[in-house]
């Protein structure tokens, strides 16, 4: 217990550049999800092929390897870091978009084809159709599906640590290397700020699911 | 009414295809619909008139045929037809009423994002136009809000915001309730008083004698009978227009 006390310094810096990594990295995976969906269904079938790929791709391989990539394969090809920290955030990000590319694209289905008819009869082009009357509608269905995703995440950055990150598990592996005889409270006091965040990432859905509804 | 000339025809189909797979829905399709002519499109299910309708703004593609609009061909996918459609208002069964957007940004959206009208004016606009479609006091709900009726009305006006040259209605009564359907009906009546040019499929036979300049009579994808509301139903030429009302006026 009193590891936890005393090296609450060391947890909240953890904690900080976890909450960073995963913040920084779910915006912009929402932003490129919702990029790869729209280009799902785009007319453009070489934007379909892409994101068609990608996501098969990307969602049917572990997380370690897209860090493997950032971090070891984009340097070599010459993309470097000041730190390891951006190359998380690369792997992080392109992991994530995947699974909310297809979240959108459900919530995309979801929305009756008669919107985009009505959308399209009144002049819209594809791009209106799809940023005015399609994706806000579709976002609003698949918000649990999307905390969901943004809750992996959070839990996924722990991967940063075995990249040299010191994020929250970062540190846990640092403190139970220097507290040996209390590894398991090191652990608690890890999931503890873990919880920290993604407990509350779930209430939001609820709040944010219920203030948003769409009637029909 | 066959002699009028193509170049008066403010939308004319010219030999129009389509299939559905084996399914051939539309079978060599000629029509020409004057400016400010009411045409009422009628026929059993099945017969096309829903795809003739939305083939005029391509919601559906054809298969071969021409069609034009105010004397343009349909362009293809693109930003071309997407101008062409904001001239063609377009109203549907299920009212398809953006569900995330109020009564008034339903109307105004169009005129804003494709016409680049400013939000003032388009307010104003759109508010004369609920008005007059009698839903004035509903500008700040939500579509779910509203009554079939009210919603369709609404739908109408958002069409109408649009400035186009014709309207088409793809069954604009046949989802609502039936103490709704005359709101709805005396709206259209009055647009085409208006001279508006109007491409009507329905059921309402009741507003095919009132308002129509002609009636089409359309079963298995082809037009049966071209002829004025009097000519048609007192006098129906062919057998299969003379069973499809038969099976009307018993009931």
């Amino acid at each position: 217990m009193d590891v936890i006390i005393e090296s609450l310094p060391q947890y909240w810096d953890g904690f900080l550049r976890t909450l960073f990594l995963a913040v920084v990295s779910g915006i912009i995976a929402l932003v490129f999800g919702t990029l790869l969906a729209a280009a799902r269904v785009s007319p453009i079938a070489a934007l379909r092929g892409f994101s068609m790929a990608y996501v098969e791709v990307v969602r049917n391989t572990p997380l370690t390897i897209a860090f493997f990539f950032a971090a070891v394969v984009l340097p070599r090809l010459g993309v470097t870091f000041e730190q390891f920290e951006i190359a998380a955030i690369i792997a992080l990000s392109a992991y994530t978009a995947a699974f909310i590319a297809e979240a959108v694209r459900s919530g995309v289905n979801s929305v009756p084809v008669g919107q985009a008819e009505a959308a399209r009869s009144i002049g819209m082009k594809f791009g209106q159709v799809l940023s005015l009357i399609i994706l806000p509608q579709a976002l609003r269905t698949v918000i649990p599906p999307l905390i969901n995703i943004l809750i992996a995440l959070v839990k996924n950055s722990s991967v940063a640590g075995a990249f040299y990150v010191l994020e929250l598990f970062g540190y846990g592996k640092q403190l139970a290397n220097d507290h040996g005889d209390a590894v398991m409270w090191v652990l608690v006091g890890v999931a503890f700020f873990y919880l920290l965040i993604t407990v509350p990432l779930g209430y939001l859905a609820n709040v944010v699911e219920r203030k948003v509804a769409i009637a029909r | 009414m066959t002699t009028q000339v193509p170049g008066d025809a403010l939308v004319s189909l010219n030999a129009v295809n389509k299939h559905y797979g084996q399914l051939h829905v539309l079978k060599d399709i000629n029509l020409n619909v004057r400016k400010g002519e009411v045409v009422v499109v009628i026929g059993p299910s099945g017969s096309g008139k829903s795809t003739l309708c939305r083939a005029i703004n391509r919601l559906e593609t054809i298969d071969d045929g021409v069609i034009k609009i105010d004397g343009k061909e349909l362009p293809a996918e693109g930003k071309e037809l997407a101008k062409l459609r904001a001239d063609v208002g377009m109203v549907f069964q299920s009212f398809n009423l953006f569900a995330h957007k109020t009564i008034l940004e339903n109307v105004t959206l169009g005129p804003i994002k494709v016409k680049g009208v400013s939000k003032a004016e388009a307010d104003k606009d759109a508010m004369a136009l609920l008005e007059r479609v009698g839903v004035g006091h509903q500008a700040p709900k939500l579509p779910a809000q509203l009554s079939g009726g009210q919603q369709q009305r609404v739908a109408i006006a958002r069409a109408l915001a649009m400035k186009p040259k014709v309207m088409l209605f793809d069954e604009p009564t046949s989802a609502l309730d039936p103490e709704m359907i005359n709101e709805v009906l005396d709206v259209m009546i009055q647009l085409a008083k208006e001279g508006m040019t109007m491409i009507v499929v329905t059921h309402e036979m009741g507003f095919a004698r009132k308002a129509a300049d002609r009636v089409v009579f359309m079963a298995d994808g082809q037009i049966v009978e071209d002829a004025t509301p009097e000519e048609f139903f007192t006098n129906p030429k062919s057998d299969r227009a003379k069973d499809f009302l038969s099976k009307l006026l018993t009931h």
